[in-house]
């Protein structure tokens, strides 16, 4: 059995590491908080967009665009959005597995990572990076997504790829988040909201639609990767509050394991002590 | 009076900046200048930096857009705007300023310019001027 000096050691110092997970917990929270009304704000935004290319797609179903066309290239770009810091659970390693598990090969894939923890997890594992938007994470705004879309969207032009991917963790609620694949050029959109979009009204389009659609679709990328981006950070900030919160509880129940275990030998080192004084006080009368 | 407004939306990534019923609607598009009434015909449209004139019943309310499109459906009409800004929210120093960069970046004429990118810039700043006069 452990002597007391070591339990009562082992003790102080899981209480201490308790004390800063507990203290992670509280600021995940408080952060979780921020990035949920964010998040919440932006959804309307998203929807209305969502709807609007829905229905402009209905209606182009005969355009040859180049943003609705399959491209020649194999190349396949995925934006991948982590976190910069660790300690959230499973949250960075899900995006990774989420990358490493698809269909797309590691020689196809080109990375065009946001958070370095899966920046790092994909680079040992040998795939290829583009340019890094690690920074934007901390706090993601309208213009960062901007930088993002446009080049990733100059790339698909020069045809150095032929689709775009983009991989986050959606933001269920607080306690359910799913990491997400998405593909976002060429554009595929649900049939059934295409067609349920379409069927009552007849949409006019100024400029035409063509004309239309090389202007609407970047837009509408734009919104996808800063609401992907927006839900990441709500994500990250839940996983690491749970994380925290299960760490809390396990150092809560070592320490009383712990305690136990100090306090069964501190018991068996009196008796042992008190055996002794009898056996010796014996020995003398 | 009260059967001639229309629902007006303008939506921004950041959050719903405006929603309120209006008599008439009035906004600058790639193709130009557009004021929607009641009942107008379905149309979705891409906006041009401008200013947005909302007409309630009462009063007339102005705000500046950078950049999105707009969607008319006779009894609604969304504006979903990358940017839009109250004409209190904006800084006039800091658009004059921005006026002055875009001018010199245009008149200087250096072979890496991004003239579309240049003269939205000036167009932005521009606008936020015209708002406040």
């Amino acid at each position: 059995m452990a002597s007391m000096r070591d339990i009562k050691r082992r003790k102080t110092s899981i209480s201490s590491t308790q004390q800063i997970t507990k203290a992670m917990k509280l600021v995940s929270t408080v952060k979780l908080q921020k990035a949920k009304n964010r998040a919440e704000q932006t959804n309307p935004y998203f929807n209305y967009m969502y709807q609007t290319v829905c229905s402009m797609l209905a209606k182009a179903g005969e355009i040859q665009h180049p943003y609705l066309m399959e491209s020649e290239s194999e190349k396949k770009a995925i934006i991948m959005i982590t976190s910069n810091r660790g300690l959230a659970g499973g949250y960075n390693s899900n995006v990774v597995k989420l990358i490493t598990g698809s269909d797309i090969s590691l020689d196809d894939a080109v990375i065009y990572p946001v958070g370095h923890k899966g920046e790092e997890a994909l680079l040992r594992k040998g795939y290829t990076m583009a340019s890094d938007y690690s920074d934007v994470i901390d706090a993601p705004t309208y213009e960062d997504a901007l930088a993002i879309s446009r080049e990733v969207l100059d790339a698909y032009a020069a045809g150095e790829i032929g689709e775009i991917y983009l991989a986050y963790t959606h933001f269920k609620n607080t306690v359910s988040h799913e990491p997400t694949l998405l593909k976002l050029l060429p554009v595929e959109v649900d049939e059934e909201d295409v067609a349920g979009s379409s069927s009552d009204i007849l949409m006019n389009f100024e400029p035409n639609e063509e004309e239309a659609l090389d202007l609407i679709i970047p837009k509408y990328i734009t919104s996808l990767i800063y609401g992907a981006l927006v839900e990441a950070v709500a994500s990250e900030n839940g996983a690491r509050m749970q994380a925290m919160d299960s760490a809390t509880s396990n150092a809560e129940e070592m320490i009383s394991d712990l305690s136990l275990k100090y306090n069964r030998a501190r018991q068996s080192s009196i008796t042992q002590e008190l055996t002794e004084i009898i056996a010796g006080a014996e020995a003398i009368s | 009076m009260a059967d001639n407004l229309f629902t007006v939306e303008i939506i921004t990534p950041d959050r719903i900046f405006y929603h309120g019923e209006a008599s008439m609607v009035e906004f600058n598009t790639v193709e130009g200048e557009i004021g929607i009434l009641k009942d107008h015909i379905p149309l979705t449209t891409v906006l041009a930096p401008g200013i947005v004139t909302i007409s309630e019943e009462n009063e007339s309310k102005k705000a500046v857009v950078h950049a999105g499109f707009a969607e008319v459906l006779g009894d609604k009409v969304t504006l979903l705007a990358e940017i839009a800004e109250w004409p209190d929210e904006i800084d006039l120093d800091r658009a004059k300023r921005a006026e002055e960069r875009a001018r010199e970046r245009l008149s200087k004429r250096s072979a890496d310019l991004d003239v579309t990118r240049a003269e939205l810039a000036l167009k932005k700043a521009l606008v936020r001027q015209d708002v406040l006069v």
